[in-house]
């Protein structure tokens, strides 16, 4: 839902780095995305595409999403397993004491640049 | 040809609102002034709850209020009409969450009143500003009785994030299939820390409780 809030963040973010390194132009960028982390790759590439052109130094800019697994942590029995498949109850042995390990994180990876 | 080079960022997209928030907070602090974001979806009743608990508040705190929504100035114009206290719109621009940054600029236009107490109405929505760190001292969410008891399985985040539920229009409760020891139940299973309060803001029911809880969550922050 708030894809193109997340989009202007990620070009500010790659256009300072640009700026810091003396580099005037962004031809690819990487994003690592939790499969939980509330962010719908399809409206984000969407959201990508209008803002870039939008950018002079994101013009054309290619968008690598690369989706992380979510794993969820079990305090009890100590195993993880995945988020998506058995949500907050632990299939091995039905706890609900548990935590998400990783999935919901949005991480501007890399950028190639010139 | 250019020579292309490869960056290792490795950031958070919310590192930088993160580092905002927390500036926010220290400025806040310095202050006096504490800053209450108060989230909800469309139509949870957010104003006329403000508006009803502001007057039970002003006389002993100093009130300020910024209302942030995409488009217009009803609620800014209702909440200054009905209450008297100083009442700024904010305006995302189209965005559906407000950020530490958008706040920041907001709090400019309140700067030098000396408030005890600065409300910030949310865009009302119950994903983004969920994730979106205002810089606030506190968070409240509103949740509404036609709105359903499942709300809270259905939006994990918004009731991670907040340290108080207010239950709203309790006296529809019987047109609605709406249980509130399920409400409670589902709550806790996002949040075992939050406040709980029902409350009817269109009768006032509750709404002291609501005054009582804000009251204390003031001291508290300025006694520490």
């Amino acid at each position: 839902m708030h894809e193109l809030g997340i989009v202007f963040y990620v070009i500010k973010e790659a256009e300072k780095v640009c700026k810091e390194n003396h580099l005037t132009h962004v031809s690819k960028l990487t994003l690592e995305v939790g499969e939980v982390s509330s962010i719908v790759p399809s409206y984000f590439r969407d959201c990508w595409k209008w803002a870039v052109e939008r950018s002079e130094y994101m013009k054309g800019c290619v968008l690598d999403l690369v989706v992380l697994k979510a794993i969820t942590y079990c305090q009890d029995c100590k195993k993880t397993y995945s988020t998506v498949e058995h949500g907050k109850k632990c299939p091995y042995c039905g706890s609900e004491r548990t935590y998400l390990a990783t999935g919901n994180e949005t991480l501007i990876k890399s950028i190639e640049a010139s | 040809m250019d020579e292309i080079r490869i960056i290792e960022i490795k950031k958070s997209v919310f590192a930088e609102n993160i580092q905002t928030a927390d500036q926010l907070r220290a400025r806040l602090k310095k202050e006096g002034s504490f800053l209450l974001n108060v989230m909800s979806s469309p139509g949870s009743g957010k104003t006329t709850t403000l508006t009803k608990v502001i007057n039970l508040l002003k006389g002993e705190l100093k009130i300020g209020c910024m209302e942030a929504d995409i488009d217009s100035d009803v609620d800014a114009k209702t909440i200054a009409e009905k209450t008297g206290v100083e009442s700024i719109q904010l305006h995302t621009g189209g965005m559906c969450h407000l950020d530490a940054e958008m706040t920041a600029q907001g709090l400019d236009g309140l700067q030098g009143k000396h408030l005890d107490l600065i409300i910030l109405e949310n865009v009302g929505n119950l994903v983004c500003p969920a994730e979106f760190d205002t810089g606030a001292s506190a968070s409240m969410t509103i949740l509404s009785v036609p709105e359903g008891d499942d709300k809270p399985l259905k939006y994990p985040l918004m009731y991670q994030v907040c340290d108080l539920v207010v239950i709203n229009k309790i006296d529809a409760i019987s047109f609605f299939d709406f249980d509130m020891e399920k409400v409670e139940k589902n709550i806790r299973f996002r949040n075992p820390k939050a406040t709980i309060i029902p409350i009817s803001a269109k009768t006032g029911e509750g709404v002291d409780q609501l005054a009582a809880w804000i009251k204390k969550q003031v001291k508290n922050w300025k006694e520490n």
